[in-house]
């Protein structure tokens, strides 16, 4: 064996061992707990109140009915609870992995979710609300109804389960913007579980209720190879509901209801059928040429959006770096002003600022916003190779073009660009298979791309491996013959 | 044909380059300028084509003066001597990017607007004159100094200049390459081409020019015959 391959086998093996499961222990999981003496459940806090959130009057401390119904789970099981921050999109994997001992953050039970996590009794009764912009007599309380129409909900939720297939979904990554877009008419309802939709959605008075078109639970989510811990969590859920406890909490913030009653009397035959069906042992769905399509779709949407964007860019950019080289003072320090308020801050918040911000203002489309806002904020990178271009290219030619006459535009497009743009090229190309990755975060302003694509399949088909792979097997065919084709030109202008 | 009066230039930050320079150069004169390093002869030869700003005095190329500053005022009348006046680089300067062929074919054709085949037989001919009709398409960096020198005087002949401003064309090439562009350089003044020539070359001075400046200090210090003016070297 060679050296090379010795390294590539301890890769393979470091790797191996990184992607096996560390769930198998001896020890079961209540006993673990119980010897912990701590019970470490998994939420995100920007779900914010009244889920769990930071006590606006004291920072250190949580709040939410989630907070008391872990605390009293714990009680009941003679430990402490204690929470852990993890991005909500991803609470699930992260309880596969190992992360916490339990998920409890608004996690609806559904079917892809129940064949990962085994739940447990549900401690809170919702119903999937439909809102409408007043008056808008398209828009029916039923799904069926919802044939056709632009949807607003959150990336897998329940709600997205119900829709898709349905209805032209748009995907969000928070709670507010849905109601937003909906008010800008971006979008012609939004379907979301009736806390956040009484949160967000209903108090915006250009808004109202079309009703509920569907019930759902959320329950505490354990690792699937630990019963005994599923089970200890029903017993001490049942025996909250039985006292009035649960109750007390629901009412607390006032979420409860008539519908919360089922939660005391809740059956084996009820968990069955909230679960879909015994806990079955059956493969997950897997990947399909129907998700394969999906994803090239995806893939064809980043190069839609990288190259439209990286077009906006190179001019500008070239705008840019000449402003900076050979424009009067004021467009001079203008254009730096422009690098370096798109270079000095984050281009997540460009996006958003581009797209809820000035809503108001302009209203522009997801697929529009998201070429602007990676082009203008490329175009303070471009501008910053075409000035390193410029720098490189020597006093004399210039001085060489103007004795012979030449005008400073000429002379910039005959002799100075052509010189630069090849000590620029390296740097242009680096920047455009940075941006075909980074394009991957307009999916937060709703576009559905590649990696957008692979986060929506992971969930369908239970597992982000095979999704991971093809996503990053798409990434690398798009940029590997960019880079090739860029070594050629580089080649090719070097001779000349 | 060129008047300049009362010259002055000082560089920000510097101390006075040009101090006053009066000095008219006619039509068909061969004029070395010579002087001490940092005396300012480069810079007064690159003033007349508008490649440094000055401070005081004027520049006439025949009907067209620059004055100071403003380079509104001057823009129109700099892109009429610059028609009418070539510049041959220390550093040679070729457009790095073209081939010694496209060199001397790129101001004809793009600021004059001479067609591309006439541009190019006139452009033939010019390199066949500096002797590197068979580099027409080799790359500045394929050239020696010597050629590229070479290259960079057909460059400058394309755009039918009626003066030819040198500034020590000979001084960054080895000895050994010097000769080939003397030679060029040689035949010009026989053509009676008006040449202002910036030299540290004695010997060549006296033997082309029909008079020679010196300056020093900003100033003009010596005007007249070269074989009186410039000593020759020991």
């Amino acid at each position: 064996m060679t050296r090379a391959t010795i390294r590539f086998a301890a890769l393979v093996c470091v790797l191996a061992g990184l992607l096996a499961s560390p769930n198998a222990r001896a020890e079961g999981g209540l006993e673990r707990v119980k010897r912990a003496g701590v019970l470490r459940w998994g939420g995100d806090l920007q779900g914010g109140e009244p889920f769990v959130s930071q006590d606006p009057g004291d920072p250190t401390r949580l709040v939410g009915f989630e907070v008391d119904i872990a605390a009293g789970i714990a009680r009941v099981l003679g430990v402490r609870p204690e929470f852990v921050e993890n991005d909500w999109s991803t609470l699930v994997p992260s309880l596969e992995r190992g992360g916490f001992d339990v998920a409890m953050n608004g996690l609806e039970v559904m079917p892809s979710r129940a064949a990962r996590v085994s739940f447990t009794r549900p401690y809170y009764v919702f119903t999937e609300r439909l809102i409408a912009r007043k008056g808008d007599a398209r828009v029916r309380a039923s799904l069926a109804a919802l044939a056709g129409l632009r949807v607003g909900t959150l990336a897998s939720s329940y709600a997205f389960e119900l829709l898709r297939d349905r209805s032209e979904v748009v995907v969000y990554e928070g709670t507010e913007e849905p109601y937003l877009d909906l008010e800008r008419g971006r979008t012609d309802a939004v379907l979301l579980d009736d806390i956040i939709a009484a949160r967000y959605g209903e108090p915006n008075p250009a808004l109202s209720v079309v009703g509920d078109v569907a019930q759902g639970y959320y329950a505490v989510a354990a690792r699937k190879s630990e019963p005994d811990l599923v089970a200890a969590i029903d017993g001490a859920i049942a025996q909250m509901a039985a006292s009035g406890e649960l109750e007390a909490i629901l009412r607390r913030t006032a979420l409860w209801s008539a519908r919360e009653e089922k939660l005391a009397s809740w059956t084996p035959a009820d968990q069955l059928l909230m679960t879909g069906g015994p806990a079955s042992d059956a493969p997950p769905a897997g990947m399909t040429p129907r998700h394969v399509l999906l994803f090239i779709q995806g893939a064809l949407m980043t190069l839609l959006v990288s190259t439209l964007a990286m077009m906006l860019a190179v001019p500008l950019g070239l705008s840019l770096a000449l402003a900076r080289r050979w424009g009067p003072r004021w467009l001079d320090l203008s254009a730096g002003f422009y690098v370096e308020l798109y270079r000095g801050t984050p281009v997540l918040l460009q996006l958003y600022v581009l797209y809820y911000g000035l809503a108001p203002v302009v209203r522009i489309n997801a697929l529009t916003a998201a070429v602007l806002g990676l082009g203008m904020n490329y175009a303070a990178y471009e501008a910053e190779a075409y000035r390193a271009g410029l720098q490189a290219v020597p006093r004399g030619q210039m001085e060489a073009a103007v004795s012979l006459g030449m005008s400073l535009p000429l002379a910039l497009r005959r002799i100075i660009l052509p010189q630069a743009f090849r000590h620029a090229l390296p740097n242009v190309t680096n920047d455009f298979i940075a941006l075909l990755k980074d394009s991957s975060l307009v999916s937060v302003i709703t576009v559905v791309e590649l990696t957008k694509q692979m986060t929506i399949t992971a969930v369908d088909v239970r597992g982000w491996l095979l999704p991971g792979l093809l996503c990053a097997a798409l990434y690398l065919a798009m940029s590997w013959p960019l880079s090739f084709v860029a070594r050629r030109l580089e080649t090719r202008l070097a001779r000349g | 044909m060129i008047t300049i009066e009362k010259l002055a230039k000082s560089y920000a930050g510097g101390g006075p380059i040009l101090r006053g320079v009066d000095v008219t150069f006619v039509r068909g004169q061969v004029v070395a300028i010579a002087g001490p390093s940092g005396a300012g002869k480069s810079t007064l030869l690159r003033c007349i084509n508008g490649l440094e700003a000055f401070d005081a005095g004027s520049i006439r190329v025949e009907n067209d003066t620059l004055v100071p500053g403003g380079d509104r005022t001057n823009a129109q009348a700099l892109a009429a001597i610059r028609g009418r006046v070539g510049f041959v680089f220390q550093t040679w300067n070729l457009f790095a990017h073209r081939t010694a062929l496209a060199n001397v074919m790129e101001a004809p054709v793009h600021v004059r607007k001479t067609a591309v085949s006439e541009a190019r037989a006139r452009a033939e001919s010019l390199l066949e004159r500096v002797g590197l009709a068979h580099r027409a398409n080799a790359y500045p960096h394929e050239l020696s100094g010597g050629e590229q020198q070479r290259v960079a005087i057909a460059r400058a002949l394309a755009m039918d200049p009626a003066a030819l401003l040198l500034d020590e064309p000979t001084s960054a090439l080895d000895p050994s390459r010097k000769g080939e562009v003397l030679a060029v350089l040689r035949a010009l003044a026989e053509s009676g081409m008006t040449m202002l020539l910036v030299t540290h070359d004695i010997a060549f001075a006296r033997e082309v020019a029909h008079r020679a400046v010196v300056i020093a200090e900003g100033r003009i210090a010596a005007d007249g015959d070269p074989k009186h003016v410039l000593a020759p070297e020991e």
